[in-house]
């Protein structure tokens, strides 16, 4: 860490990151061998398929009184993608994390069963659960494409540019006359001939991986201190020019597409990384106060903004947060324990099988059971936050942090909108929600943050080369 | 790069934890009052529970005036109202989409089972496998006195507006509160929920209110029956006795006004000095306009408000359609206090606070609180509450002026304007009234009485609001008087 720095400040904080403890110098991170843990993954696995096919017996229990007729076929399925990708794992990224993999598959599996749940109460206005089961194959298609097509994280540097390219094309898309729709007020779908899909979920990807590219380069220039203010070292004005740019992308995204989650969404990475990268949490002051600004502009400005913050005020006010209420009522039926799988009514919540999934499990499952996924979604985080501090380079340490806080806010802001701790956004509950765009993508960061974890978590190639030299010494092939 | 990514996870943690929190507040802490259909009344999910459950009956004097019945469709139990009409105000009723009413409303939670007071049972029920049951409550009516009450009102015509409430002027219990015109809650409790939602909305836009329960709700000027008030202010302040001369005379002069007011009929009293008690006998408006002004209009307010005016003492029946309304004495200081006085002008009281009035006499000056709920019972029939007698306020009028009133009443009934209450062998105290509303509606017909007049066990308050009658014909005496007779006879001869 004592390479040279142009930042005025690297100095002192080295020093103070140095008299913090050994753990902090990357040479101590490498003296501690992580073990690969796969026997402990595929147990954990094993559960993860009990909860899942558990549930589905369940829901089909509590309908029908009887366990359903296709549960042979149904857990065999999902055992093979369950085990395909440990399969793919252990030979592809033996070191990788081994607690991700099975909280997603206990979430997928508990969703799969819950959009089954309600597609039996309300078959016409609920999907199948059968086309979400076809989502989660594409889903583990991809999430194996990626494990064995990446096999180093930092090839992914040189597609900064694209990535970020890629990105604004994607989220514009939804704004092509005949290409976008407009569904339920937000424009952010496209649909070609009968498919339709929504470009924001991959387009967030594609921005943690530009994000991470651009503030690896960028990061010492953006950390250096311009005015201070309070004990905040607040960046300087000259530097405002990308974030000013992220926030002007998320207030359009928010204006033009009626898309008030999606826009929280990016400028929160955004913000996020920024502030890993420099250390300095003058951005965050900087980024919150624009945030504020955006947010109270638009409460009074844009239409349906006012209108979720009032319903959110008092959603009991003339019925007019009906949704809201209904998944409140549902909750508070549900209570410690829940009415039991199948024995609830989410079908009364519009949307109870995606944006409102939530509502659905605490109906259902209790408190007992959300709190479990809340958790599951806590521990995945972390873990995706613990693979970034462990990560041995910069741009991987990014990404890694990236994608975590992906999960982290959006599971926030929806589950926060339906337990009417903030005002409602559409998002989707990652893994649970219905919904074939967002759990592809999903099961791609998944994937990519397994292949920063086993990048992280494997022992280094060359213990011999001295650690201070870490970052000039090794060699990392672009393309 | 790792402080901040510590830091970010410290702060993933908050949000987690904050989502943790709030999702226990509400799903643990919120959850009963979410699943309150008194709050809530729209929750669909509660509702369609509720509908399948079985649900404790409603009981007067042993027998089920609401009770949940086997049902074979889509919910597994309909819910009857044996006598629905006669009770419907009482019962009110329990439909799917527009909500509950009535003693069905207010005792919504022992009635499913939901009540905390049914724990032990609701545990015991887990345990067996057995459905959840509500429990049953008893209510004080006195079936015979409902009935005789619904008779009364029904043979003026079916469209008459009235009510009537008998008390037990010793406990405060209800012993009979009809209100007419009625309906039938079987109707809106039907589970063809079009034909539940044609009947609501045809008792809505029904100009004569059935669904009202005027006994409470139906706030009018008393009349004549205030001079009871009247009467008890001026024996209080210890200047007049039963024997005390009092103007008679055909007319008194207003104070602040050149209008005189005249007596019913336009005749004098009975000479130009007459007693209190011949004053009350012939209902003289002449006397009491001038004890009224005497007395002052604060002495008035006082006194009635010892009787219940300003205040809210019935809850039993709050819910989202009904509650009572609190019986109004206007400003005491404005020149009308002579009419106050007659129960005219801006004096407005409910049935039940008539009934009120005359049950505090009967209690020797002490006014009980009325109440309708009497027990609640588990479904296994074990008793888990009980109301208590409660005194609204203790002396409304000393024991002496409340026999003074006393022998004055029966004076009214024996041998003054109240005969067709007259009952053979039992002396009846009672006062008619007969209140001009403005314009030209016809006037309200008012009765209120007790007996036995030494040991009562009964007060009635009849109104008779619009029958339908020739202006002359109607009277306290002849329209109101027979319906409380058969009320009291239906209590004293069982």
């Amino acid at each position: 860490m004592s390479s040279p720095r142009v930042s005025p400040r690297a100095q002192p904080t080295a020093d103070a990151r140095g008299s913090r403890g050994a753990d902090q110098r990357p040479g101590a991170l490498m003296e501690f061998v992580h073990r690969r843990r796969r026997g402990a993954e595929l147990f954990l696995l094993v559960l993860s398929l009990l909860v899942g096919l558990g549930a589905y017996a369940a829901v089909g229990l509590g309908v029908d009184g009887a366990v359903p007729a296709d549960i042979l076929a149904y857990g065999t399925w999902l055992a093979v993608l369950v085990v395909a990708a440990h399969v793919t794992i252990r030979y592809r990224a033996a070191y990788a994390d081994p607690i991700i993999l099975p909280i997603v598959s206990a979430l997928n599996g508990l969703g799969l069963a819950m959009i089954y749940r309600i597609h039996l109460a309300a078959p016409d206005k609920s999907p199948p659960g059968r086309t979400q089961l076809m989502w989660m194959t594409i889903g583990v298609a991809l999430f194996i494409g990626v494990l064995v097509g990446l096999r180093d994280h930092r090839r992914l540097q040189a597609f900064t540019y694209t990535a970020g390219l890629g990105a604004i094309v994607l989220l514009l898309l939804p704004l092509v006359p005949g290409l976008g729709r407009e569904v339920y007020g937000a424009r952010i779908w496209i649909h070609l001939g009968s498919m339709s899909f929504q470009p924001g979920e991959v387009a967030k990807v594609l921005l943690v991986i530009a994000f991470a590219g651009y503030l690896v380069l960028h990061r010492d220039a953006l950390a250096l201190a311009g005015r201070r203010v309070l004990f905040v070292d607040l960046p300087r004005g000259r530097d405002l020019g990308p974030i000013l740019a992220m926030w002007l992308v998320s207030l359009g995204i928010l204006v033009f597409q009626n898309d008030l989650g999606s826009s929280l969404l990016f400028f929160g990475i955004f913000l996020v990384m920024l502030y890993v990268a420099t250390e300095r949490p003058g951005w965050l002051v900087v980024g919150g106060g624009l945030f504020l600004a955006g947010a109270y502009a638009s409460y009074l400005f844009v239409g349906h903004v006012t209108d979720r913050v009032d319903v959110w005020l008092d959603p009991f006010h003339e019925s007019r947060g009906y949704q809201i209420v209904q998944g409140l009522y549902g909750m508070g039926w549900g209570g410690l324990t829940g009415r039991g799988l199948g024995q609830g009514s989410p079908q009364l919540t519009p949307f109870g099988f995606s944006d409102f999934i939530a509502s659905s499990i605490g109906e259902e499952l209790g408190l007992t059971g959300l709190m479990a996924v809340i958790v599951l979604y806590g521990i995945l985080v972390e873990r995706g936050l613990r693979t970034s501090l462990i990560c041995r380079d910069n741009f991987g340490k990014l990404v890694a942090a990236g994608l975590a806080v992906v999960f982290a806010l959006q599971v926030f802001v929806v589950i926060g909108g339906v337990t009417k701790l903030i005002p409602l956004t559409g998002l989707t509950t990652p893994f649970l929600s219905y919904g074939g765009s967002s759990l592809v993508a999903n099961w791609v960061i998944v994937a990519l943050l397994l292949r920063v974890s086993d990048h992280a978590r494997r022992p280094p190639p060359e213990p011999s080369g001295g650690p201070e030299e870490l970052d000039a010494t090794q060699v990392v092939r672009l393309r | 790069m790792n402080r901040p990514i510590r830091n970010l996870a410290i702060g993933c943690l908050v949000l987690f934890l904050a989502l943790l929190i709030n999702t226990t507040y509400l799903q643990y802490w919120q959850g009963d009052s979410l699943s309150s259909l008194s709050k809530h009344p729209d929750n669909r999910r509660v509702l369609d529970e509720a509908f399948s459950r079985p649900r404790g009956a409603i009981v007067v004097k042993g027998k089920e005036i609401a009770e949940s019945k086997k049902s074979d469709d889509q919910y597994k139990f309909q819910r009857d109202y044996p006598q629905g009409r006669m009770y419907a105000q009482i019962t009110g009723f329990f439909s799917r989409d527009w909500g509950i009413g009535g003693i069905e409303g207010t005792e919504n939670s022992i009635l499913s089972g939901d009540d905390s007071k049914l724990f032990v049972n609701r545990v015991i029920d887990l345990v067996g496998n057995d459905d959840p049951q509500g429990g049953s409550v008893s209510l004080t009516l006195n079936p015979k006195a409902q009935k005789a009450a619904y008779d009364g009102l029904r043979a003026l015509g079916d469209n008459v507006q009235g009510a009537v409430v008998a008390l037990e002027p010793s406990t405060g219990k209800v012993l009979a509160m009809v209100s007419s015109p009625t309906y039938d809650p079987n109707r809106l409790a039907s589970h063809d929920f079009s034909a539940a939602s044609k009947a609501r909305t045809a008792l809505l836009d029904n100009k004569l209110r059935p669904m009202d329960n005027r006994a409470i709700e139906e706030r009018l000027p008393p009349g004549s029956t205030f001079k009871l008030v009247t009467a008890a202010a001026a024996l209080e302040s210890g200047k007049y006795e039963p024997d005390t001369q009092v103007p008679g005379g055909a007319s008194l002069d207003l104070p602040q006004s050149s209008s005189k007011l005249p007596n019913e009929g336009g005749g004098s009293c009975g000479g130009e000095k007459i007693t209190l008690t011949r004053a009350l006998q012939v209902s003289c408006n002449v006397a009491f306009g001038s004890v009224g002004l005497k007395l002052g209009g604060a002495a008035l307010q006082a006194q009635a408000e010892k009787f219940g005016w300003g205040q809210t003492y019935f809850h039993d029946l709050d819910d989202s359609l009904t509650r009572q309304v609190q019986s109004v004495f206007p400003d005491p200081d404005a020149p009308q206090t002579a009419l106050s006085a007659i129960g005219q002008w801006e004096v407005a009281a409910t049935p039940l606070q008539m009934a009120m009035v005359a049950a505090g006499i009967a209690n020797n000056g002490t006014v009980m609180k009325p109440y309708l709920v009497d027990e609640l019972r588990s479904h296994d029939l074990e008793v888990i509450d009980k109301t208590n007698p409660e005194p609204l306020t203790s002396n409304a009028v000393s024991a002496a002026t409340a026999r003074k009133l006393t022998d004055m009443m029966t004076a009214v009934v024996d041998n003054g304007t109240g005969t067709n209450a007259r009952i053979p062998g039992i002396r009846v105290a009672g006062k008619t009234g007969t209140a001009q509303s403005e314009g030209d509606r016809p006037p309200y017909a008012w009765f209120v009485s007790f007996a036995p007049a030494d040991n009562p066990s009964v007060a009635v308050a009849v109104l008779v609001q619009n029958a339908g009658v020739d202006r002359g014909e109607i009277s306290g005496n002849g329209l109101a008087a027979p319906i409380a007779k058969s009320v009291m006879e239906a209590v004293l001869n069982p």
